[in-house]
């Protein structure tokens, strides 16, 4: 009885709440003291690439972005550390022919994809996140299908991949191509300079997302005393 | 009412959608996923409220699209903990925790 009453509490300060926000966002002013886009089209040629979002993200707000590969590199490292294999009986494996062969036939064309959001982003919507996103995307279909098994601690090279993109970022950041600025870069090398922190983004992410969701599936994998599933239909 | 305050009045209602799921739900698995759709919430409300009037504004879009990434990340972290914490109780629910 006192939960339902809590509840209905909870529910009714929430429903206040979101009719008081509803409200808010009713009455505000039609433009804000800052034109924030504005800002950004009159000093997009200076940025090296052509769409907007792009240049807020890889130059304007560089900062924003650096920190958050770091916020992913460290949400990793929380994932190694609590996501061991678990013991215990294994979910049961599935074999499944049509989407191995989906998996098989989709993976290539995804990558293909990924290299041309990473392109299109200096001059339309894409970019390293939207490319990244499809390059996990891939290696989850693949680890789902059973070609591509679970990752367990990484080894050098998946270092190296998983840090790469933060460390280029990093080495552009210096305050050396803008003297005294920190993720400064000067007009005319801002553009290779962006496709190159962003080619290297894509690798990263692209690894840290699938890692994410990789490391975590390492319980899937069958135990050692159950023989593997897929060999028995093959 | 142009297209970018619906959309913002659709997050609105979504964030107290997420934040009653966050508080009410017992299962943390469920809890997880309100929790996302409060982000979603969020997102969308940046994003609208910035495009209320016709023209979209590149600096929230950006900020949303760095927010996404963070939250699958965030989710991630926060399943691992969950199934750390589901393998000895047996269940995921808050109750047994």
């Amino acid at each position: 009885m006192m939960r339902q009453i809590l509840a209905g509490l909870v529910v009714l300060a929430v429903g206040a709440f979101t009719l008081l926000l509803l409200a808010a966002m009713q009455s505000l002013p039609p433009s804000s003291s800052v034109d924030l886009a504005a800002e950004v089209s009159r000093h997009l040629a200076e940025s090296g690439v052509r769409h907007p979002v792009t240049a807020v993200l890889l130059n304007f707000r560089a900062y924003d972005t650096l920190l958050e590969v770091a916020v992913l590199l460290v949400a990793l490292f929380g994932v190694f550390v609590v996501a061991q294999p678990a013991g215990g009986e294994p979910p049961p494996a599935f074999t499944d022919d049509v989407l191995g062969a989906l998996a098989r036939g989709l993976a290539p064309v995804m990558l293909v994809v990924a290299g041309y959001l990473l392109w299109a982003g200096a001059h339309r919507p894409g970019g390293a996140f939207q490319a990244a996103a499809i390059v996990a995307a891939a290696a989850v279909l693949l680890n789902l299908a059973q070609i591509l098994p679970a990752w367990g601690l990484p080894r050098a090279w998946l270092r190296v991949g998983l840090a790469g993109g933060l460390v280029c970022f990093v080495v552009a950041a210096a305050p050396v191509y803008v003297p005294g600025t920190l993720l400064g870069f000067p007009p005319e090398w801002a553009g290779s300079m962006i496709l190159a922190i962003e080619t290297s983004l894509l690798i990263s992410l692209g690894l840290l997302l699938a890692a994410l969701f990789l490391c975590l599936a390492l319980d899937r994998e069958p135990q050692p005393q159950s023989p593997p599933l897929a060999t028995e239909d093959r | 009412m142009s297209t970018g305050l619906i959309y913002a009045c659709s997050g609105a209602l979504l964030f107290g959608c997420g934040v009653a799921g966050t508080v009410l739900l017992k299962h943390l698995l469920r809890r997880i996923l309100a929790f996302n759709v409060m982000g979603s919430g969020v997102f969308l409300i940046l994003v609208g409220l910035a495009q209320r009037h016709g023209e979209a504004d590149p600096v929230p879009q950006a900020m949303v699209l760095t927010g996404i990434v963070v939250a699958v990340a965030a989710t991630a972290l926060a399943v691992a903990l969950l199934r750390r914490l589901a393998v000895p109780a047996g269940t995921g629910s808050s109750a047994d925790a």
